[in-house]
């Protein structure tokens, strides 16, 4: 059923935006599968050692940056190919 | 205990489900909203070709349609006028001075409110999609009357004051003023502690310094290029929280305009060029302790690397501030979209988007802050790697670890 919605949501939008958005979508998955480990790891490394709260912080955001810059990749992709 | 528990689960779980439904109801939403649009228009410009109808309901008609697509890539992108509220014949902005350039006529400045929104031609320039066109007729003429001359309009440099230009301005007068009263603060109030603005500027200054410079740069090379990260941070701050002001000194994308972006890139990556030792070269051309075979695969690499960091940089930045204008547009359009159906399912909706976008704003706030750091941070991280003094046995370690995080 899901497939049926998608395929006419693509009819309707037209090929390109369809794939454009489910990649920008896919994207997302990844990146938010990835963020949610560096969060939930360095929430653990917090929790076992919190006297080194400040430098677990710093990494964290740093390397959240260079997971979500892949994202980024993907979406400015997708803005691409709607905007033409 | 238990039941409290599952009433939270269940409430989250429907919450969950409104928003899923509400999304993919969008989608069809947007999807026939906008072929209602392309319809109207070129039925509109059907009519137009056979009977030459008049200028004003040519206008009201592509208005009657919201088009979220078209608002959006308005309020994103540069442009020659800075809109402030209004649609079509109605609408109010502020005129900005157009400066183009091209070998036929030479240099012509006039303010962009003679195009008058875009309907008419002026002095053989015309606006089509936001850039500046040349057209065959001389004066002023309604734009669908106007051809454009394909050959001119490739040869013009348009070097206009635009909407991001004055932003620009606007943020310089800004950071001007902050910065020239904090200083003066520290000289005349000297020895005492901090007050107004000196409180808040501070301890930003003090944490770029150690908490950016002084992590990332070794020894007493941080100070050399202390100047320079504190002045990108501020700048891509300012600008980031003057973008998230809807009204008139904000409301422009600066940080969110790619070129501005590929400019503070630029500087990153020719400060870390020009200041690369020889240690940081080796590195990259032949790594020290590598079979030669592996250098083969390994050097390309490593000189894409230096071109590949700053184009990440100018993406990082450009995308995560355009996506945060894109949000919140898109659940402004939701309103505008609910209300064509009905003006009760616009009022209905409008109440969850407007909870949506103080939550969304609340969280830009914290984007604003986190991408200044994080551009500064791995411009300092760069630089840290490309000036750093090498000592096998007490920087080795780090400078591994920044090495695995850069690529």
């Amino acid at each position: 059923m899901l497939s049926s919605i998608l395929l006419q949501a693509v009819e309707g939008i037209g090929l390109g935006y369809g794939v454009a958005a489910l990649g920008a979508g896919l994207a997302a998955v990844g990146a938010g599968m990835g963020i949610g480990r560096i969060g939930g790891s360095a929430l653990e490394a917090i929790a076992r050692q919190p006297e080194a709260v400040g430098d677990i912080r710093a990494n964290m955001i740093l390397t959240a940056a260079l997971v979500e810059g892949a994202a980024f990749f993907a979406m400015v992709v997708g803005l691409l190919v709607v905007f033409k | 205990m238990f039941s409290n528990y599952s009433l939270i689960t269940l409430s989250k779980k429907s919450f969950l489900s409104f928003f899923l439904a509400l999304f993919i109801g969008l989608g069809f939403f947007t999807a026939s909203a906008q072929d209602h649009v392309d319809h109207s228009a070129t039925e509109e410009h059907a009519a137009e070709a056979t009977h030459g109808s008049e200028d004003t309901g040519h206008g009201e008609g592509l208005m009657e349609k919201f088009n979220p697509g078209a608002m959006i890539t308005e309020h994103i992108t540069d442009g020659h006028g800075w809109h402030l509220w209004g649609e079509g014949h109605d609408a109010v902005s502020i005129p900005l001075p157009v400066i183009v350039y091209n070998p036929e006529k030479g240099m012509d400045m006039f303010m962009s409110s003679n195009f008058h929104h875009g309907h008419d031609t002026y002095n053989g320039y015309a606006i089509k999609n936001n850039s500046i066109v040349a057209v065959n007729e001389q004066g002023s003429v309604p734009v669908h009357e106007a051809t454009i001359n394909e050959q001119l309009t490739a040869s013009i440099y348009d070097i206009s004051i635009t909407k991001n230009v004055v932003s620009l301005f606007i943020s310089l007068i800004l950071m001007f003023y902050i910065f020239t009263s904090v200083a003066k603060a520290y000289t005349r109030r000297e020895g005492q502690a901090p007050k107004g603005l000196q409180s808040l500027i501070e301890p930003l200054i003090i944490f770029v310094r150690d908490d950016i410079a002084k992590s990332s740069i070794g020894g007493k090379k941080y100070l050399k290029f202390l100047p320079y990260l504190l002045t990108v941070f501020f700048f891509i701050w300012i600008n980031n929280l003057l973008g998230l002001v809807p009204i008139f000194p904000g409301g422009a994308n600066l940080t969110g305009s790619i070129s501005i972006t590929m400019t503070l890139a630029l500087i990153t990556f020719l400060i870390t060029t020009f200041n690369g030792n020889a240690h940081y070269w080796r590195h990259i051309f032949a790594m020290p302790g590598v079979p030669a075979w592996v250098l083969i695969l390994l050097t390309p690499i490593e000189i894409l690397g230096v071109f590949l960091r700053p184009f990440v940089l100018m993406i990082r930045l450009f995308a995560n501030i355009t996506a945060g204008h894109i949000i919140a547009l898109s659940f402004f359009s939701l309103i505008f979209i609910f209300g064509e159906m009905s003006t009760g399912a616009g009022i209905g909706v409008s109440v969850f988007t407007i909870a949506f976008t103080v939550f969304m704003t609340c969280l830009e706030l914290l984007v604003a802050f986190l991408q200044a750091y994080v551009f500064t941070l791995l411009s300092a991280i760069y630089i840290g790697a490309a000036v750093e003094e090498h000592d096998h046995d007490t920087h080795g370690h780090d400078a591994h670890v920044e090495e695995a995080l850069i690529v």
